[in-house]
């Protein structure tokens, strides 16, 4: 046993096979590389326990998660689960799982709207903040108040408060004009779950794109100014430029959260109208559905279209980490 | 802080006109103010009698406290605010801690003593979050159930009883679903002490918990703070986990205000005085820190 031990570990250095001619200059080599390799280990050590971590809890339960998808598990039978190969994502489409699509459908357009409408309306009130003015740090302050609320509140306070058609401000403001109240959530679900999304992260995009205006290189703007460059083509040839990168972090960080989004659809719609991917696999296996097989090929379906979206959102990423070595 | 400290001669993109300055500085304070209004509203509505509340929308009543007893009274059977405070304060807190510990030695190795591939560690954990939470919730719900595997020949029991409905298994979600944010943003943080700086302390034999305690740490403790408050108002905030998993035993805050909702139906002062204890822990931590924490966001990727 140790003899093949030494053997192997002979043979992976043809170096060292004949230990009478090694010299010198191969002992230190050798003694230079194990030093660097300890140096190296001595940088990895650190983060070990957080990349550790985080492979347990996110990574692991990804491989169940793959492995219950190829089973015809359901949590409420008694029946073991049996290995069924691919059934559960080619039954996707079977014209009774329409629903799959119509989740993704929404989760599609609930996040590109919500995510570009808060980059819009956030973009819009940086470049307002833009100045100095009196209680500019106070206005700031009001602003980003909404990003802070928790989601749960935030949704219940625009469905009870503004949305509903007996007690909501939306309505009074509406009959008060002479026109008839509106049920917005039930009638208008989609677009009542975009507006509070929208009210909550414009605040976010406004802080990210202020960053980027206030990072401005002001001489660039001055020479321009001096140059006779309207407000407009400043914004255009110049600011526009700086803050795109700024712009598709924000892009970037929004949607990451956007695309998981529950607690609004549960809240404000309970689903009706609104199911997107994250609410309906939950709702088809630990919320009463049990199918844990078939809500797992869903899961996986999902997890796959991310790390698309994230393969591009990260290329973005590296762009911008390119200048920082 | 740097960032919105204007460098002295930056010039705003709109309004160089003098008249035209006013009239925006006036418009902001339109917008900010209509922007603030649903929460105002929220805030005068849990003030306010039932009755006024649900009556016809008015600026002007009597304030009361009542309906912050009421909400805050212990119903006895159902979940009540203190129990839930307590869940939630528990929880936040040692995730929070957890984060803290395994991301700062990560991000410090990332910055200042960065390896090979840094890049793709810090990507690594970024793409964590790019992967939607239900891809692994059925897992995590089956081990949380709890299970044990006897070893065989030595015949030990291995396993835990369930998880579900107690805050264990919400400090470990919550510890995995801020860690990578807290490694980026403090990336940043550590990135910005001069090397110059450590290299002069080396030189003047420092040792590393030397130059950790006596260099790097003053500068980056700001951040650090920022880097906290940011993990406790996503872990405050969290409600999928939360109702999913936790719903029957160590129910958190949003979960409480989300019952109170369905036990109280239209009572809407009831309910705007709960909303009001619910948000205003992490939304005055919010206000206080927000510069430094929206810089570590902005800089993570681009600084």
């Amino acid at each position: 046993m140790t003899d093949t031990v030494v053997d192997g570990a002979f043979v992976d250095d043809p170096s060292v096979e004949d230990q009478s001619v090694e010299d010198e200059s191969v002992v230190r080599a050798r003694e230079v590389k194990a030093l660097a390799r300890r140096e190296g280990w001595k940088r990895r050590l650190p983060i070990l326990p957080a990349l550790i971590f985080t492979i347990v809890v996110t990574q692991i339960p990804f491989l169940f998660t793959l492995f219950y998808s190829l089973t015809d598990w359901n949590i409420s039978s008694i029946e073991p689960r049996e290995f069924i190969g691919f059934d559960n994502y080619t039954s996707l489409n079977n014209p009774g799982e329409k629903f799959f699509r119509e989740a993704a459908w929404v989760s599609v357009q609930m996040t590109v709207i919500a995510v570009l409408g808060s980059l819009f309306v956030g973009t819009g009130l940086a470049i307002l903040l833009d100045r100095k003015f009196l209680g500019q740090g106070f206005i700031r302050t009001l602003l980003i108040t909404p990003f802070l609320v928790m989601p749960v509140v935030a949704s219940l306070l625009w469905k009870t408060q503004m949305f509903n058609k007996t007690f909501g401000l939306l309505n009074w403001l509406i009959e008060s004009l002479g026109f008839e109240g509106i049920e917005f959530a039930s009638r208008y679900p989609m677009a009542s779950v975009i507006t509070v999304l929208i009210w909550q992260w414009s605040p976010f995009m406004m802080l990210i794109v202020l960053a980027g205006l206030q990072g401005q290189d002001t001489s660039t703007l001055e020479a321009a100014r001096v140059d006779g460059a309207t407000t407009f083509g400043i914004f255009r040839q110049i600011t526009f430029p700086q803050l795109r990168p700024y712009l598709e972090l924000g892009t970037l960080l929004g949607a990451i959260y956007l695309i998981q989004v529950y607690d609004h659809i549960e809240v404000i719609t309970g689903g009706v109208g609104t199911k997107n991917l994250p609410f309906w696999i939950a709702q088809r296996s630990i919320g009463g559905g049990n199918l844990f097989g078939l809500a797992s090929a869903y899961s996986i379906l999902v997890v796959i279209a991310s790390i698309i979206i994230a393969n591009i959102g990260l290329r973005v990423l590296s762009n911008l980490l390119e200048d920082d070595s | 802080m740097a960032v919105f400290t204007r460098a002295p001669k930056a010039e705003p993109i709109l309004g160089q006109n003098r008249v035209v300055a006013h009239l925006l500085a006036v418009l902001t304070w339109v917008v900010g103010l209509l922007y603030f209004f649903p929460l105002l509203w929220l805030v005068l509505n849990g003030f306010k009698e039932e009755a006024v509340a649900s009556g016809s929308p008015t600026l002007f009543f009597e304030p009361t406290l009542d309906r912050f007893g009421d909400v805050t009274e212990d119903a006895g059977n159902t979940l009540s605010f203190t129990e839930a405070f307590m869940n939630s304060f528990w929880i936040v807190l040692i995730s929070t801690v957890f984060v803290m510990i395994l991301a700062v030695p990560a991000a410090y190795a990332l910055a200042i003593r960065p390896m090979r591939m840094w890049r793709d560690v810090l990507f690594f954990f970024i793409s964590t979050k790019f992967l939607p939470i239900v891809g692994a919730i059925m897992p995590i719900y089956i081990i949380a159930q709890g299970f044990t595997v006897t070893i065989p020949l030595v015949g030990w029991e291995l396993g835990w009883d369930s998880l579900l409905g107690s805050r264990t298994i919400l400090v470990v979600l919550y510890t995995a679903m801020n860690l990578p944010l807290a490694v980026w943003m403090l990336r940043s943080f550590f990135a910005e002490v001069p090397k110059e700086l450590i290299e002069a302390a080396q030189i003047d034999g420092c040792s590393l918990m030397g130059q950790i305690r006596q260099v790097i740490l003053p500068i980056v403790a700001p951040g650090l703070a920022a880097t906290a408050l940011l993990c406790v108002i996503f872990a405050w905030n969290e409600f999928f986990l939360a109702v999913q998993l936790n719903s029957a035993g160590a129910g958190t805050i949003p979960v409480w205000v989300n019952s109170q909702q369905e036990f109280q139906g239209q009572f809407i002062a009831q309910f705007s005085a709960a909303s009001v204890l619910a948000i205003l822990p992490v939304v005055v931590a919010g206000w206080v820190a927000q510069k430094r924490m929206i810089r570590g966001l902005a800089m993570g990727a681009i600084k």
